[in-house]
């Protein structure tokens, strides 16, 4: 970009989602994606003890932690609150990055609607194109590719996981760390929260940031043990369509798809799973799709990079051996 | 108690569906039909107000949608599904409004519905399945200063407090607000009734209000393209994913499909 440029496009912005203290993965390829840019990077925290080190690691050239005062922080209205407070302070931001989670996407909204910006979901990436920023995106259940201008004073892009892949760099300049508090609006305090409980987590990794996806459905007929052991071996996290959360073979947090979560792994299989509509919307963004399924005529084999037309029985036991053979 | 729910009539998703050359998804086809999660919308929002008394005298669930002369369709599934009355916000300035400008659209109707009778809550879906981008539930709730309670799985009204059970990618959350207040529910909880032949019979004679812009006193430049901040620029079909394999298999198969894992690094 030409230095001219660079002035039209701004700083960039970066919205940290963190859970107990520790980085989601997801924030980190955020920051990998900003860095990239070639512009100021500029990491907010909301909450006390960002661990400056690493996000300067990915790209941070400035982290600011904020406190909202007044509410409680993980409410949508206080994460606004905060970011308002923030982003004035930063100056000339141009861009903000905010992960493609129902979360980040209400940022999003709430923020564009009290400054003027255009929010732009589901990003695989966005660059600084003929003066404005522009993000693109697959949609209609991956059947179409778009590129949308933002041509509001600010774009908030929500990027999708797995749009770049978080990369460290070495020697990393100490990031400079300010601090920030910001009053709670009075949205954010008409909301109280009465009770919140941790989910049990698994030993897998959380399956919208996973990078192999092991998928079961209705095919696997209630017995998801075949599904977790290939998972284990591949070393990535379970999921399920509709039908089989809906059986209760597997919680509904497994659910991939428009109404579940959405995926975008570098590796998804999918074992007994039609690939209907509603499913495919949430994974078509999948780098690399095998299928195993006993009917040629699944829609699945109409997007499946290696489809096998078998039954899961017979070939999930032999995948799963033949891979653990391998590595010895 | 005054519940309203926002329908969107959207293109059937089991049917093909495409952009314009401007970016613009095609609407208007005749398979359109309501959000499928906006039916789960419609439900919360009967049982809610039914649990209030409806459809007792003084009670009223309104179903409102913002979109072209078909939408009509969705409010009268919605009316046949047991809403009381609907509103249909049909203006031509509308078409091509983003997400943020659609929800300026609904948030001004709330307001005048609310003027006329208070409302107690406002119901979305957690998703429109075209555009699909969740973001007109929170944008409401902003736009109308009211209180942000989405993705709901359960919802309790008592004494002009609104209580929700919720779940997000990591906790479950029970929540509190004063109403008025903006929800939106997830598909789990709230399995859409059916309407039968009594309730479409009488969804044709119950009310479908018009508005314009000119009602909800909008300037045309707060909506449709000039309203809003973002822009399609470019759109094209994705070719098909190239160099697909499939195989008839079985056991002896599976070294084939080891290799292209890892080829691909996965193995
Ligand atoms: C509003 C709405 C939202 C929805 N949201 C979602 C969503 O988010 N995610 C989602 O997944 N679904 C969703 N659905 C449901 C979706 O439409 C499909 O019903 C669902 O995805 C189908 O799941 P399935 O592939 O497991 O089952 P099926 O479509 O029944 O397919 C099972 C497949 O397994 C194969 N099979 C059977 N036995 C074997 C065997 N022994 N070996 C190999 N293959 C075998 C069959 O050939 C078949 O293709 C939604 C539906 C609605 C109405
Ligand atoms: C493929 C595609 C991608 C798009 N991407 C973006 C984008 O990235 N950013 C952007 O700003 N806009 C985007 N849009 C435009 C946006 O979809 C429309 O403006 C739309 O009217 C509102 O957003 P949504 O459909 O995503 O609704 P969501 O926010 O997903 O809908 C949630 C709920 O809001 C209510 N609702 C939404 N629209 C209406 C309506 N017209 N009438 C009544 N109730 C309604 C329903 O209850 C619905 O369940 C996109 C549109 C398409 C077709």
């Amino acid at each position: 970009m030409s230095e001219q440029e660079n002035r039209a496009a701004g700083r960039v912005a970066v919205l940290v989602d963190h859970l107990d203290g520790a980085v989601r993965p997801t924030a980190l390829e955020l920051l990998t994606l900003a860095r990239g840019l070639g512009l100021e990077v500029h990491a907010v925290w909301v909450g006390y003890s960002a661990p400056s080190a690493e996000l300067a690691a990915h790209g941070a050239d400035a982290v600011h932690e904020v406190a909202v005062d007044g509410a409680d922080a993980q409410l949508t209205a206080s994460v606004v609150d905060a970011l308002q407070t923030v982003l004035p302070a930063i100056g000339d931001v141009g861009l903000l990055l905010v992960p493609s989670t129902f979360e980040g996407r209400e940022v999003a909204a709430r923020l564009a609607v009290r400054t003027g910006a255009g929010v732009v979901t589901g990003a695989s990436g966005v660059a600084f194109e003929d003066g404005r920023w522009t993000a693109h995106k697959s949609v209609l259940a991956g059947a179409w590719d778009t590129a949308c201008a933002v041509t509001g004073p600010l774009a908030v892009v929500a990027v999708a996981p797995h749009a770049v892949q978080a990369v460290a760099q070495d020697g990393a300049a100490e990031p400079s760390v300010v601090r920030h508090t910001a009053e709670a609006s009075a949205a954010a305090r008409a909301v109280t929260v009465v009770s919140r409980t941790r989910r049990p987590t698994s030993e897998r990794p959380p399956l919208a940031e996973a990078e192999v996806v092991v998928v079961g459905g209705r095919g696997v007929e209630g017995d998801f043990s075949g599904v977790e052991e290939l998972a284990d071996v591949l070393g990535g996290a379970v999921g399920a369509t509709r039908v089989a959360t809906d059986e209760g073979w597997i919680g509904h947090e497994a659910q991939v798809g428009q109404t579940g979560v959405t995926i975008s792994p570098r590796l998804y299989v999918g074992l007994g799973v039609s690939g209907a509509v509603h499913h495919k919307g949430g994974m078509a963004a999948s780098a690399t799709v095998v299928a195993v399924n006993s009917d040629p005529d699944a829609p699945i084999f109409e997007f499946a990079d290696y489809g096998i037309v078998g039954d899961l029985t017979e070939v999930l036991p032999a995948l799963t051996a033949e891979l653990r053979r391998r590595r010895g | 108690m005054r519940v309203v729910v926002c329908v969107k009539h959207v293109p059937d998703i089991q049917q093909p569906r495409s952009l314009r050359s401007d970016g613009l998804l095609v609407r208007g086809g005749d398979d359109d039909t309501l959000n499928e999660l906006d039916e789960d919308a419609v439900e919360a929002g009967l049982r809610t107000a039914e649990a209030a008394g409806f459809p007792a005298e003084g009670h009223d669930v309104t179903v409102l949608t913002v979109g072209p002369s078909a939408a009509v369709e969705s409010l009268r599934r919605g009316l046949a599904m047991g809403a009381s009355t609907a509103v249909h916000v049909h203006d031509d300035a509308v078409a091509g409004s983003d997400a943020i400008a659609t929800a300026r659209v609904l948030a001004a109707a709330v307001a005048k519905l609310h003027a006329e009778q208070p409302v107690d809550v406002l119901v979305a879906g957690m998703a429109a399945l075209d555009g699909l981008t969740s973001l007109v539930p929170a944008a409401l709730a902003e736009l109308l200063g009211w209180p942000q309670l989405t993705l709901a799985d359960r919802i309790e009204v008592a004494d002009g407090v609104v209580s929700v059970r919720r779940e997000t990618s990591t906790d479950v959350e029970e929540l509190t607000a004063p109403t008025p207040a903006v929800l939106s529910v997830t598909d789990q909880a709230f399995r859409a009734r059916f309407p039968n032949f009594k309730g479409i019979m009488a969804a044709r004679k119950k009310p479908v209000t018009t508005w314009t812009l000119a009602d909800l006193d909008l300037a045309e430049s707060a909506v449709g393209p000039a309203g809003s901040a973002t822009r399609v620029v470019h759109a094209v079909e994705r070719p098909e994913r190239p160099d697909r394999v499939l195989v008839t298999g079985d056991a002896e198969t599976v070294p084939a499909l080891v290799d292209y894992l890892s080829q691909k690094g996965f193995a």
